[in-house]
């Protein structure tokens, strides 16, 4: 991995182990992150995987005694019998916090809840159509629940690819990228440390050589003079 | 207070009226995803249910707000029956998460 471009200096060198401890720490924070995501959304998607498969069936059914109906009342009929539902749904969303993902909860509330699901008379309309409506609306708490779920599915995929992507990066380019740099820094500053020693011995050397000279020619002056 | 839609063909969504979703028919495929556009992006709309005949023609447009808190995007099976959408999108959840399908994996 390549080294960063730095100045091997004391100060650089101090700043990047600080970086490293950080990166490291970050690094085990985000695997951790992960694994925990990674449990938690298998688990909703086998969920999912089984709330749907139900739903899809449930639907087939619903479709199925709409068809019928559909068969005995005439079109204009039926029309006219749904025009004007007695429910009118709506959804409050609250935000949940899973992990750091912000997933949607929705409630559903029905407004003007009169006990009545029918939105229409007896008399005109066929059995069938009864039936088709009440199952119908037993189908439909499943199938709020499985927007709820599939979506908190799709953003926690996109959580987990965002924190995998972290971790690589951190693990595979930031730690290494560091920990060479760091590597680098600290032999340059020991084979400086080296070069200095080195020249300091060799400087003492010279200074003993030149003392050891001059007593030598006092030595000799002294002598030469008595 | 979000709102819950259902586009599809008339057929099949004729019924949720009755238990007081917003419905809109479409007769094809264009339509539907004018439709489509229009309700996702007016933030009246918590859910999309989107019938899988016209849902699998469309899954570049769902795509795009699949990474959005709302509105959450649901393929529903049509009056013809499943394509098999809503479970194709769920896979491919798994597999953004995962790298690999382990879930869906033996069903095609």
């Amino acid at each position: 991995m390549a080294r960063m471009n730095v100045n091997p200096t004391r100060m650089v060198l101090t700043s990047l182990k600080k970086k490293l401890v950080v990166a490291v720490r970050g690094h085990k924070l985000m695997k951790d992150k992960r694994d925990e995501l990674m449990k938690q959304f298998l688990e909703l998607a086998r969920e999912n995987k089984a709330l749907r498969e139900n739903v899809e069936k449930e639907l087939m059914e619903v479709y199925a005694s709409f068809a019928v109906a559909s068969a005995v009342m005439s079109p204009q009929l039926m029309a006219e019998a749904l025009m004007y539902p007695t429910m009118a749904v709506s959804i409050g969303v609250s935000v949940r916090n899973v992990m750091s993902v912000n997933v949607p909860v929705f409630e559903f509330t029905d407004e003007e809840d009169t006990g009545n699901i029918y939105p229409y008379g007896f008399a005109g309309t066929s059995g069938e159509l009864d039936s088709a409506v009440k199952s119908l609306s037993q189908v439909f708490p499943h199938m709020l629940d499985l927007a709820a779920r599939e979506k908190q599915a799709d953003l926690m995929a996109l959580e987990i690819e965002k924190t995998r992507r972290r971790v690589n990066a951190l693990e595979y380019v930031m730690i290494p990228r560091l920990t060479e740099t760091i590597r680098y820094i600290r032999m340059k500053l020991d084979e400086n440390e080296r070069g200095n020693q080195t020249r300091l011995m060799k400087v003492k050397d010279m200074m003993l050589e030149q003392a050891i000279l001059e007593r030598r020619e006092e030595t000799e002056n002294l002598l030469h003079d008595s | 207070m979000y709102k819950i839609g259902v586009i599809g063909d008339k057929q099949s969504v004729s019924g949720f009226v009755a238990v007081g979703l917003s419905v809109f028919p479409c007769d094809d495929l264009e339509k539907a995803k004018a439709v489509f556009h229009r309700l996702a992006e007016c933030g009246e709309y918590a859910i999309l249910y989107l019938t899988e005949n016209y849902g699998k023609d469309m899954s570049d447009d769902i795509e795009k707000y699949k990474d959005m808190q709302l509105p959450a995007i649901i393929p529903i099976p049509g009056m013809c029956g499943s394509y098999g959408v809503g479970v194709g999108h769920s896979k491919k959840a798994v597999e953004r998460a995962v790298g690999v399908d382990i879930i869906y994996g033996n069903q095609e």
